[in-house]
């Protein structure tokens, strides 16, 4: 065992030393394999950090969201609706909804208006997301007039800014109190925009949908479960595009690492015979370029994974962003949390390691299976 | 020490341009002496020696070494006898580019698993014997050309084999070098090592260090010459 070992480091010290007698092969493949993985890493890391990130933000959220339909779109939930649901067993909180759309025209981008069931906000203030925060220059004090659909002016003072940690889906949010909000978008007394309803036993979640939908026909129940559905998917589909947008390069990538890995020069070539007729075995030469494969690929890797961890998690992902983050009209800005996936690790591991450790070999299997005395005739 | 018996190879066998390079070869090797094979170009000099040294196998034919048929073995047993028996001295040298005198020396020790240290230092023996330890990291593309054949020779040396064999070994070497490689033959066979070598040059040949002389034409022996010692 000791010997084996022994033997295995002679073979990757010889390997590190042919690395650094071909520097300039060895180092352009280093720099496109490690290119190659921080592509795909930056992309895979930012998207499980986003879902995992959108799971969270909604993990606070009620469990089904009923909102009222008229010819198929979107109605205004009139008064009475609040007491018929409160006699469906199995819903633990009920609470009326009031939020809509404000489109700025100084920005050209729509704001989230809301009154929040959580906090109570003073009549004349607001509470701004993050990038209303940025663009418009607010902080907490400053005063900034909207002017209603009516054409009225409010002004109102920020009372405080939300924190950036859920920016992903506050940015545009603006929090006012209830009557401000009534007021500014003069909507009737009594009515809500939807009703937000909390179920205690996640089991009962789809039984609740249904009762809903037959005390209340004109009504659509939206569950959670289905709106983080819907996220997921987006995010896939946003993964897959910009992966298809980037297949090219990948494969130009992979094509150039491959034709690079996989090609002996005549000194390689030279270098081979001479082991074999100095007394390597055919499989000593073999493990020695499988060394070679596994060395630049798990350090590509290594750089590649590293460099992407720190283009998504500190960097905001700014290369790919503007494709893969988003449904807020104002882009959000915000750090993820880190988060690494164990087998998103070891699929990337696989398919960027093994590859490559397997291209270095094919060509080495015919060039060391040649007779050592080839090199005496040399 | 090494015997062959009726030993034939071809190449391109079955094919249009079927060649036989030797066409029954019987000889015995004796230990601890310096052998020349001889003859003119494709005489089958270098196609017997890599037969003698296990790097080929014959077509037709046998090989003993020591009294056991080695010519049947698979390729990882006839390395293994190489790697242990044999130590190799090329016409070119055939040094690894870029790597340090030191470093091409513990080159065949690697597969051995031998600890790095140890190599190490016999390999800095073998350079002072050679009077080149001042060499010692210096990269071998930088060494003249008699510093590379003794480099070589160290290499061969390594993994302390009890038979050397070289190729058309001075064919790159001036008449002076020429004369301290024969010397250095000299006192590896007096130390017990048996040295085998093709050479078609007259200083090898005709020299005062060489025991025996087998003469080659055709592929075939055609005289075998006992010269220097006394043989028991």
């Amino acid at each position: 065992m000791n010997r084996w070992i022994e033997k295995q480091r002679h073979l990757i010290d010889f390997t590190a030393s042919s690395l650094a007698r071909r520097k300039g092969k060895s180092l352009g493949l280093l720099v496109v394999y490690t290119l190659l993985v921080f592509v795909l890493a930056s992309v895979s890391l930012y998207t499980h950090a986003l879902r995992n990130e959108a799971t969270r933000v909604l993990a606070g959220t009620p469990e089904v969201v009923l909102q009222r339909l008229i010819a198929g779109r979107h109605d205004l939930i009139p008064p009475g609706y609040i007491e018929k649901i409160g006699r469906v067993r199995g819903v633990q909180k009920i609470e009326g909804r009031l939020w809509g759309y404000y489109y700025d025209s100084v920005l050209k981008a729509n704001y989230t208006f809301m009154v929040p069931s959580d906090r109570r906000i003073a009549e004349g203030e607001i509470v701004v997301g993050p990038a209303l925060e940025r663009s418009r220059g607010l902080a907490e004090g400053n005063g900034i007039s909207f002017r209603a659909y009516s054409g009225e002016l409010h002004t109102f003072i920020v009372s405080e800014v939300l924190a950036h940690e859920s920016e992903l889906v506050n940015a545009d949010l603006v929090l006012m109190s209830e009557a401000d909000f009534r007021r500014f978008f003069a909507y009737p007394d009594g009515h809500y925009t939807d009703i937000a309803l909390w179920v205690a036993n996640p089991q009962e979640v789809r039984n609740v949908g249904l009762k809903l939908i037959n005390a209340l026909p004109d009504s659509r129940p939206i569950l959670r479960e289905e709106v983080l559905r819907t996220y997921a998917s987006i995010f896939d589909w946003r993964e897959g595009m910009m992966l298809a947008l980037l297949s090219a390069a990948i494969l130009a990538f992979g094509i150039f690492a491959w034709e690079k890995a996989a090609g002996l020069s005549a000194e390689e070539k030279r270098e081979i015979g001479i082991l074999k007729a100095i007394g390597w075995e055919t499989g000593d030469v073999i493990a020695m370029k499988f060394w070679e494969g596994f060395l630049v690929s798990l350090l590509a890797f290594l750089l590649g994974y590293v460099a992407a961890y720190v283009h998504v998690f500190h960097f905001e992902f700014a290369l790919f962003a503007p494709v893969l983050q988003g449904w807020a009209v104002l882009y959000p800005s915000f750090a993820l949390t880190p988060k690494i996936d164990g087998l998103q690790v070891a699929t990337l591991f696989v398919f960027s390691v093994l590859p490559y450790t397997a291209a270095t070999l094919v060509p080495i299997w015919r060039a060391a299976t040649t007779d050592p005395d080839t090199v005496m005739r040399s | 020490m090494l015997e062959l018996a009726n030993i034939r190879k071809a190449f391109n066998q079955g094919q249009h341009n079927e060649y036989w390079a030797l066409k029954g070869i019987d000889l015995e090797i004796p230990p601890a002496r310096v052998n020349v094979l001889k003859g003119p170009s494709g005489s089958g000099k270098t196609t017997l020696l890599t037969i003698l040294g296990c790097l080929a196998r014959p077509t037709e034919g046998r090989v003993r070494l020591k009294g056991e048929d080695i010519s049947g073995l698979p390729e990882r047993f006839l390395t293994e006898i190489r790697r242990s028996t044999f130590g190799f001295i090329f016409q070119q040298f055939n040094l690894v580019r870029g790597l340090s005198a030191i470093e091409n020396i513990i080159l065949p020790g690697y597969p051995t698993g031998t600890p790095r240290a140890r190599l190490v230092e016999r390999a800095e023996a073998l350079l002072a014997d050679m009077q080149l330890s001042h060499r010692r990291d210096a990269k071998v593309e930088w060494l003249s050309g008699g510093e590379q054949q003794r480099v070589a020779i160290c290499r061969a040396l390594i993994n302390d084999p009890e038979i050397l064999v070289a190729d058309e070994p001075t064919a790159n070497l001036d008449s002076k070098l020429s004369a301290e490689f024969l010397a250095i033959l000299r006192r590896l066979a007096e130390a017990g090592r048996t040295v085998i070598l093709t050479s078609h040059d007259p200083l090898v040949v005709e020299s005062e260090v060489v025991d025996r002389v087998y003469s080659l034409r055709d592929g075939q022996l055609i005289e075998v010459v006992d010269t220097r010692r006394a043989w028991p």
